[in-house]
């Protein structure tokens, strides 16, 4: 099982002709020597590992001994932890579309018009927050959201007449803060996917549709949109599988375990599972909760946006 | 939006596209700024308080970054220098190797090309959190737990990565190919000394956001990572999040010169942030 480590596939040269200076000069050979780091980080870093993961969660991991237990993993996950995790990553992982699809798409057309100010600071500017980690943008969210009466976001809600909030403690400020987090560092960069869709729109079709006397809104609903549909299945697809697997957002606010569960989601209780308590058999089957579901996600969504369908519109 | 709109219609448009870009701007670097603040107050304040925006200049002082070059936050200094080899080694190895796959994909017709390219959008699809528990097992297991190794060498080939050096790769100029051939180049020679360079764009924009990525890398390290020493920036600031904040000192100052290289280099080397950020996805 260890053994991984094979060659890549060039197999087919003739011995004679292994020599250095042949393999480096011959058209056939020099590819597979191109693509061979490819095929052995294939090999040892996904392919194996997925296998083993698979192979794991049918296990009982204990040090230096397996013991082959069938479905029991799988079944241990029907309890009150997974449970919450599973809705916690689903609500967070909807709401992250919700604010993250929209709003950079707004922006990018607003930032692609001739005829707004500063442009290109703009730009810059929103995306900044992308650049820091999520421990760092971590960092910034404790202190503002901090308990204390006087901190930031309390004092504003004592101004604005409400009362203050213990943000961490809480299920819905947790998923509030983890959102907001999440929006926060990633809302440039959609802008820029849907800004970079946007340009290559030619301007052709706007001037015909304007001379047929399209508005602008009619132009965006009937060029704009459609033509935005390949990055926004992509954005969405992309958005999808990183609000399933989110885990820093929640880890930098209550590490592997929150009160109550409020900040619990799949890939924090996998790391919680494996890593903390070292039930790693447990742990794989949790993580292939996490592949399926992202898999039913992006299904659901590609049927969505009709990509099954072939060529009509 | 088109030159048929009324005047009033663009101006209107004008004035409404720029609240809402001062808005989001706004909630954009405003966290920047509490940041920065936080880190010229005395930690006994912050702990008190919490984060405020009162200014109260006579508490503003630059004991934060003093004490972080001090002797007493040596680990703070030693996580930069983990961080920047880290980083430039993952930066490296990913663009030598990614840049290699790439190009060959994009070049050469050869038996199982297809099952290569599909192959990397299976990986590009794939949750990394299901190979997290086994590759732990082979970190340890090759010995490379607590290395740098350990941390880069699993992501030395980036699907994502490849996948941009093909894109680009594919307009290249192939009558080049046949010259150099000509010429007596080896397939190696022809791509190291001609068509790497010409793609030094792609290079630019792979390795600024390889760099980023390594950088604020948090999940893997946290796993591979054990001893203080060994920490990057992101696992060295995460352990002092956490333990009640007595070393909000570091914490917060050393947050600041964290991100401010990033900042820095984005001002400079915008292009090729953007052009790395949006080539591979958008372009098919």
């Amino acid at each position: 099982m260890k053994n991984t480590l094979e060659p890549a596939p060039n197999k087919t040269v003739n011995p004679e002709r292994w020599k250095i200076g042949n393999l480096l000069f011959s058209q056939k050979t020099a590819p597979y020597l191109f693509i061979a780091p490819f095929v052995l980080s294939f090999l040892l870093f996904f392919l194996y590992p997925i296998t083993n993961s698979v192979i794991m969660s049918f296990q009982e991991i204990l040090p230096g001994e397996r013991t082959f237990i069938g479905l029991e993993n799988y079944s241990r996950l029907l309890n009150d932890h997974f449970y919450r995790a599973l809705y916690n990553t689903t609500i967070y992982t909807l709401l992250t579309l919700i604010i993250l699809i929209p709003i950079p798409l707004v922006l990018a057309v607003i930032l692609n018009s001739k005829l707004t100010f500063a442009r290109n600071f703009f730009k810059s500017a929103l995306f900044i927050p992308a650049l820091t980690s999520t421990v760092i943008a971590g960092v910034i969210f404790r202190l503002m959201f901090g308990q204390q009466d006087s901190a930031l976001m309390n004092s504003l809600l004592i101004q604005l007449g409400f009362s203050p909030l213990q943000w961490t403690n809480n299920a819905y400020t947790a998923m509030f803060l983890m959102v907001a987090l999440a929006s926060w560092k990633w809302i440039g960069i959609n802008i820029l996917y849907f800004l970079a869709a946007l340009q290559s729109i030619s301007k052709d079709l706007y001037e015909a549709a304007a001379i047929d006397g399209a508005g602008p809104w009619t132009q965006f609903r009937r060029i704009t949109l459609p033509l935005l549909k390949p990055v926004t299945v992509f954005v969405v697809t992309i958005s999808i599988i990183g609000g399933i697997r989110m885990f820093e957002e929640s880890y930098i606010f209550w590490g592997a375990s929150s009160p109550a569960d409020i900040g619990l989601t799949l890939s924090v209780y996998l790391y919680q599972q494996g890593f903390d308590y070292f039930d790693l058999g447990f742990g794989a089957a949790i993580g292939l909760v996490i592949l399926f579901i992202t898999l039913v996600f992006n299904l659901i969504q590609w049927k969505f946006f009709g990509l099954f369908k072939k060529e009509e519109d | 939006m088109d030159d048929r709109q009324s005047k009033g219609g663009k101006r209107l448009f004008q004035i409404g596209s720029l609240l809402l870009l001062a808005v989001f701007t706004f909630l954009a670097l405003f966290p920047f700024y509490a940041l920065l603040l936080a880190s010229f107050k005395p930690v006994t304040e912050l702990l008190r308080f919490g984060l405020n925006l009162k200014l109260q200049p006579e508490l503003l002082s630059w004991d934060n970054y003093r004490y972080l070059f001090s002797d007493a936050a040596q680990k703070y200094l030693t996580w930069y220098k983990n961080s920047v080899l880290v980083t430039a080694l993952a930066t490296l190895i990913t663009l030598f190797f990614s840049s290699m796959v790439g190009y060959a994909l994009a070049i050469y017709q050869f038996r199982g090309k297809n099952v290569i390219l599909t192959l990397i959008l299976v990986m590009l699809m794939v949750p990394g959190e299901i190979l997290l528990l086994p590759l732990f097992e082979q970190t340890i297991a090759l010995g490379l737990i607590d290395t740098y190794w350990g941390v880069i060498l699993p992501a030395a080939v980036a699907p994502f990565v490849v996948f941009f050096f093909r894109q680009y790769a594919l307009g290249l100029p192939r009558e080049l190919l046949d010259a150099a051939r000509i010429d007596g180049c080896s397939e190696f020679g022809i791509f190291f000394r001609i068509m790497a360079p010409l793609m030094a764009p792609a290079f630019g924009a792979m390795g600024i956001l390889t760099a980023l990525g390594a950088w604020n890398n948090f999940m893997w390290p946290l796993i591979v990572l054990r001893s203080e020493e060994m920490y990057t920036l992101p696992i060295g600031l995460y352990g002092l999040l956490t333990p009640y904040g007595n070393n909000y000192n570091i914490l917060i100052s050393g947050s600041v010169l964290t991100i401010l290289p990033i900042i820095i280099l984005f001002l400079f080397f915008q292009r090729f942030f953007i052009s790395g950020m949006t080539l591979g996805g958008v372009k098919q």
